[in-house]
C-alpha cells in the first residue's frame, strides 16, 4: 500500500508570481469560475447567518481581513526586496499595484485622493471580480459584495502599520470613462459593467500624524 | 565562549517565538540567569527598534542596541513582526543571512490557512528549521 509522501508546508517552494508573464507553467494560477463558485457558497454562507446588510457587509470585509495580512507578506516576500513600506503614498502604490496584480492579474485602474477629505483615499477596478457574477436583490439596497476585497485591502494597511476603514461601494460609470476595448468585457465575455467598485479608505488621525512627522 | 544566541519573533503585543541556541551544543541550555537577563535585554531593545523602524524601509535593521558584549539586531518584516536576535557580535552578513532564511520559513507558515497572524508559533517543524539555520549560520 503506497501513500503519497506528505511534504511540509515549511519546505514548499512559494513560487515567483511576479516574475513570469501571464500564463504560468507551475499550475499556480485559478480558474476564474473556480472562484466564483467559491466566493458565491462564501457569500451565501455568510447571508444565512448574518440579520442585517451590515452585519453581512462586516462578516465579509472579516473574511477578507485574514487574507489581506497573508498577502501583504507574500507579496513582499516575492518581490525579494528586503524593503518594507514606511510612507503612505508607497503603502497605496503597493496596494494598488503590486497586491493587485498578485490577487487579480492586472493594477488596480486608479488610485485618488479625495478633494474633500485628506485622509480619505479611492482605489478603482473596473471589473472587481467579486462581484462580476453578483446580482443585488433591492432588498439589500446597498450591499456590494466587494465589501471582501475591502477586508483584503484593509488586512494590508494593518498589517503595515496603517490602520484604516475601508469600504467597498459601486458607482456608476461615466460615459467615456471606460477605456476597454468595445464589445464588453474582453475577459468574461459578458456586456460591459454599469458601475465600477470604488474602495474608499480612510486612514486613522495617527497614521496621518505620523506620516506627516516623517515628512519633515 | 559561552555566549548562548537568543532569537525571539515579536508581534504586536507579544513575542510569538523563543528559542534560545547554545553555540556549544546547538540546543537549548543555559543557566536561569543569564536566560533572564537575555530576555530583559532583548525586550528592552524594542524600543529602540519601534523609534527606528519608521526612519527607514528596508527590512533587515542591522545592531539596535550595544549592551556590555552583546548586540541586538532585528529583522522588520512588512507586516512589522520583528526577528530579534541576541549576539555577542556575530558578522553582519552572516545574521542577515540567518534572518532572510527564518524570514522564508515564517512566509511559509503564515500561508497556513489555520495560522492566524500575530499570535503564537506553537509549529515544532518551524522551531526545528530555525534551530537548524542557527547552527548552520551562527556556530
Amino acid at each position: 500500500m503506497s501513500r503519497m509522501a506528505t511534504s511540509n508546508i515549511l519546505d514548499r517552494p512559494l513560487g515567483r508570481s511576479s516574475g513570469r508573464g501571464g500564463s504560468s507553467s507551475e499550475g499556480s494560477v485559478v480558474s476564474l469560475s473556480a472562484f466564483a463558485y467559491v466566493y458565491s457558497e462564501l457569500v451565501q454562507y455568510h447571508q444565512g447567518r448574518a440579520a442585517s446588510i451590515s452585519e453581512l457587509e462586516r462578516r465579509l470585509e472579516s473574511a477578507g481581513y485574514g487574507v489581506g495580512l497573508k498577502v501583504l507578506e507574500l507579496v513582499a516576500y516575492r518581490a525579494k526586496e528586503t524593503k518594507r513600506e514606511t510612507r503612505l503614498m508607497s503603502i497605496l502604490h503597493f496596494v494598488s499595484s503590486s497586491v493587485w496584480k498578485a490577487l487579480f492579474g492586472k493594477s488596480a485602474d486608479s488610485l485618488e485622493r479625495s478633494i474633500d477629505h485628506a485622509d480619505e483615499f479611492m482605489i478603482v477596478d473596473y471589473e472587481p471580480i467579486t462581484s462580476t457574477f453578483v446580482s443585488v436583490p433591492p432588498d439589500l439596497g446597498q450591499l456590494s459584495a466587494d465589501a471582501y476585497v475591502s477586508g483584503i485591502i484593509a488586512g494590508v494597511l494593518d498589517g503595515a502599520g496603517f490602520s484604516a476603514r475601508v469600504t467597498a461601494h459601486s458607482v456608476n460609470v461615466e460615459e467615456g470613462e471606460y477605456t476597454k476595448p468595445q464589445g464588453g468585457n474582453v475577459v468574461t465575455g459578458l456586456p460591459a459593467r454599469k458601475d465600477k467598485a470604488v474602495f474608499l479608505v480612510k486612514f486613522s488621525q495617527e497614521v496621518l500624524a505620523r506620516d506627516a512627522a516623517l515628512e519633515r | 565562549m559561552s555566549s548562548p544566541i537568543l532569537f525571539v519573533i515579536v508581534g504586536k503585543n507579544e513575542p510569538l517565538f523563543e528559542a534560545e541556541i547554545d553555540t556549544h551544543t546547538g540546543t537549548t541550555g543555559g543557566n536561569d540567569l543569564s536566560t533572564r537577563q537575555n530576555y530583559f535585554v532583548l525586550h528592552s531593545a524594542l524600543d529602540l527598534v519601534e523609534k527606528s523602524a519608521w526612519t527607514t524601509n528596508s527590512m533587515y535593521l542591522r545592531v539596535v542596541d550595544k549592551v556590555n558584549h552583546q548586540q541586538v539586531s532585528t529583522f522588520l518584516t512588512a507586516g512589522n513582526i520583528k526577528f530579534m536576535l541576541l549576539h555577542g557580535g556575530k558578522g553582519e552578513e552572516v545574521v542577515r543571512s540567518f534572518f532572510n532564511e527564518v524570514y522564508g520559513y515564517y512566509v511559509k507558515l503564515s500561508m497556513n490557512p489555520f495560522y492566524k497572524y500575530d499570535t503564537p508559533i506553537t509549529s515544532l517543524a518551524f522551531e526545528n528549521r530555525v534551530r537548524a539555520a542557527a547552527r548552520a549560520y551562527l556556530c
